[in-house]
């Protein structure tokens, strides 16, 4: 995980829940991801995954993947290209499954960002820059425990790394 | 001092803790579906796990896809039922039932307990006192693996409802008016603790069904204190000994709703959210094609009696398909000999095997384009049913089984009165 990210911004609203993100049709059938990750945002957004180059940000609204506890959701983020996703606020399983998986998540105003914007995320300085409007915006800090699994790749590596929890 | 989730963390970690603080806390018990189980497979080794640590406490149902319909599916299918052979945990395959069903029937789950499930709607077993809650693959595999889960205690929200409901209005009802109180994130991080004189009136059943809404609004647990009738329905299902828990009288809550139910009539959830509530009125009328009865949140038993009450010697609408799938084989096997599962299908009801049923639109009921399912599932966005040009609107039993007699979404005080 590279610590500073640019990449164009994909905008969608609020309440974008799981099943938007990869739907309960799709995700029964196959744990490969990247098979999966044509289908990102079918429902709502087709033909989504085409738009995405490898880099690009997804940025929500408010309750960023509301719903259910699927770990697809992120991980098919992951294989669609996308580095990570900004929102107004997350919903609390989405929000562990992405520090878990490694997929970093920023809790910002991202009310003034509008869809194509180019982005600078700095998770180091806690700051996301945006290029065409010129707009500083300030990110919400995560909780340390959350840094420290994100900062050694996700949880997996997290538990390699100490052979277990090593959080406290 | 302490509510319900901090009293509870604090007994698993040997000290008082207060919301907001990290803790690494043991869970007793841990289940993963059909949906997750095979990422939580992949995870357990790519975190280097070998064996279960206790694989009395893990429980894999498989309940979401069956039978399944697909070669890709039968293979995960598969994989599960090795994984479990192999490490020893007890696999519920197909025809069991649902998880959130499961579970507390098989008396799995106890009240002060820590429990984590790798489906959203673990909060079910808030009813029995248990602080339960939806995890991922990782999270599910790393307490596989430790016995351990870290968690951030959580605030709650403390709400009382008061009155008592009118015939015609349900559990259900309640759930729906909670959801569209607190809205999808209301209670982001939080917990929910539910009392009140409707809820004492409730049969544990019913309570399951307001604790599986509460993670609709973002709730990360949906708490019921224990009362005669928890000691009541735990009688028979464990030999366990348990220790209720209670909130302490000098709690702090970060937000407190009173509220009198006695004048509420049926909800309805309408699409593409959860928190899109009105009352049945202002729906009344609207045609429907399917009407879906079952899951984790209505497919008990009481539920399949309040839906038989109505459609017993009458026919469901010459233009609506009408679909039940009982929550587990223990609720089918009750519904066939107290005869409420003859009434159904004589009704015109199709039945399912005991799982998920087609609610999230993996098989067995996928409406067609433009169609108007009611259901008394608990979502309704936009291509959960495996359609996104079908509608889905929620509602209790009772209210989608009217409703499939009327061939329209239809208020059930009309014949329960």
């Amino acid at each position: 995980m590279n610590p500073i990210m640019d990449g164009k911004a994909h905008v969608f609203g609020n309440n974008i829940n799981t099943d938007y993100i990869i739907s309960g049709k799709y995700k029964f059938k196959s744990t490969d991801m990247k098979e999966l990750s044509v289908h990102l945002m079918e429902d709502i957004r087709p033909g989504f995954h085409r738009e995405i180059e490898p880099g690009n940000f997804i940025v929500g609204g408010t309750n960023f993947g509301m719903g259910s506890s699927r770990e697809q959701a992120p991980l098919v983020i992951q294989a669609a290209g996308i580095s990570a996703v900004l929102a107004q606020s997350f919903a609390r399983i989405f929000f562990r499954n992405c520090i878990n998986v490694g997929l970093p998540v920023i809790e910002c105003d991202t009310s003034q960002i509008s869809e194509g914007d180019e982005l600078v995320v700095d998770l180091g300085k806690g700051v996301v820059i945006n290029r065409t409007t010129g707009q500083e915006i300030k990110a919400v800090p995560l909780p340390q425990v959350m840094v420290k699994i994100l900062s050694e790749g996700g949880l997996a590596q997290h538990f390699q790394k100490h052979g277990g929890f090593n959080l406290e | 001092m302490g509510t319900i989730a901090e009293e509870i963390l604090s007994n698993h970690v040997g000290k008082k803790v207060r919301a907001g603080e990290i803790v690494v806390a043991p869970v007793d018990y841990m289940m993963s579906q059909d949906g997750t189980t095979p990422l939580t497979i992949k995870a357990f080794h790519d975190l280097g796990g070998q064996k279960v640590l206790d694989p009395s406490k893990y429980a894999i149902v498989i309940d979401h896809n069956v039978p399944s319909p697909l070669e890709g599916v039968s293979n995960l299918h598969k994989q599960m039922r090795e994984f479990a052979r192999k490490q020893g945990v007890k696999i519920f395959d197909i025809g069991e039932g649902v998880c959130h069903t499961l579970l507390p029937e098989s008396g799995r789950v106890l009240p002060g307990m820590i429990v984590i499930g790798a489906d959203s709607h673990t909060t079910t077993y808030g009813a029995l006192n248990v602080f339960s809650t939806g995890v991922g693959s990782t999270d599910m595999a790393a307490a596989l693996i430790s016995g351990k889960m870290w968690f951030k205690v959580p605030q709650s929200i403390k709400i009382v409802y008061e009155g008592e409901l009118q015939k015609g209005v349900y559990a259900k009802d309640v759930a729906l008016h909670m959801v569209a109180t607190l809205t999808a994130n209301g209670a982001t991080y939080k917990a929910l603790e539910i009392y009140g004189s409707i809820i004492d009136d409730l049969s544990i059943e019913g309570r399951m069904t307001i604790s599986n809404l509460a993670v609709e609004t973002g709730a990360k647990a949906g708490l019921v204190h224990v009362d005669q009738k928890t000691i009541d329905y735990l009688k028979g299902k464990t030999d366990v000994p348990y220790k209720a828990v209670y909130a302490t009288m000098d709690a702090h809550y970060d937000r407190v709703i009173v509220e009198d139910l006695s004048g509420m009539g049926p909800q309805i959830a309408c699409p593409p959210d959860v928190d899109n509530v009105v009352g049945v009125e202002k729906v009344a009328g609207l045609k429907v094609d399917q009407v879906y009865i079952g899951t984790c949140t209505n497919g008990r038993y009481e539920d399949l009696e309040a839906a038989a009450d109505i459609l017993g010697g009458k026919h469901v609408n010459s233009h609506v398909r009408l679909i039940v799938a009982p929550a587990s084989k223990e609720t089918y096997l009750r519904a066939l000999t107290s005869g409420i599962m003859e009434k159904l299908v004589r009704a015109g009801a199709s039945v399912l095997t005991p799982s998920c049923g087609p609610c999230v639109g993996t098989c067995n009921g996928v409406p067609s384009d433009g169609e108007v399912v009611l259901s008394t599932a608990n979502r309704n966005f936009k291509g959960r049913m495996g359609n996104t040009k079908a509608e889905i609107y929620l509602a209790s039993p009772a209210t989608a089984a009217y409703s499939a007699i009327k061939g329209c979404i239809a208020d059930p005080r009309e014949v329960l009165q």
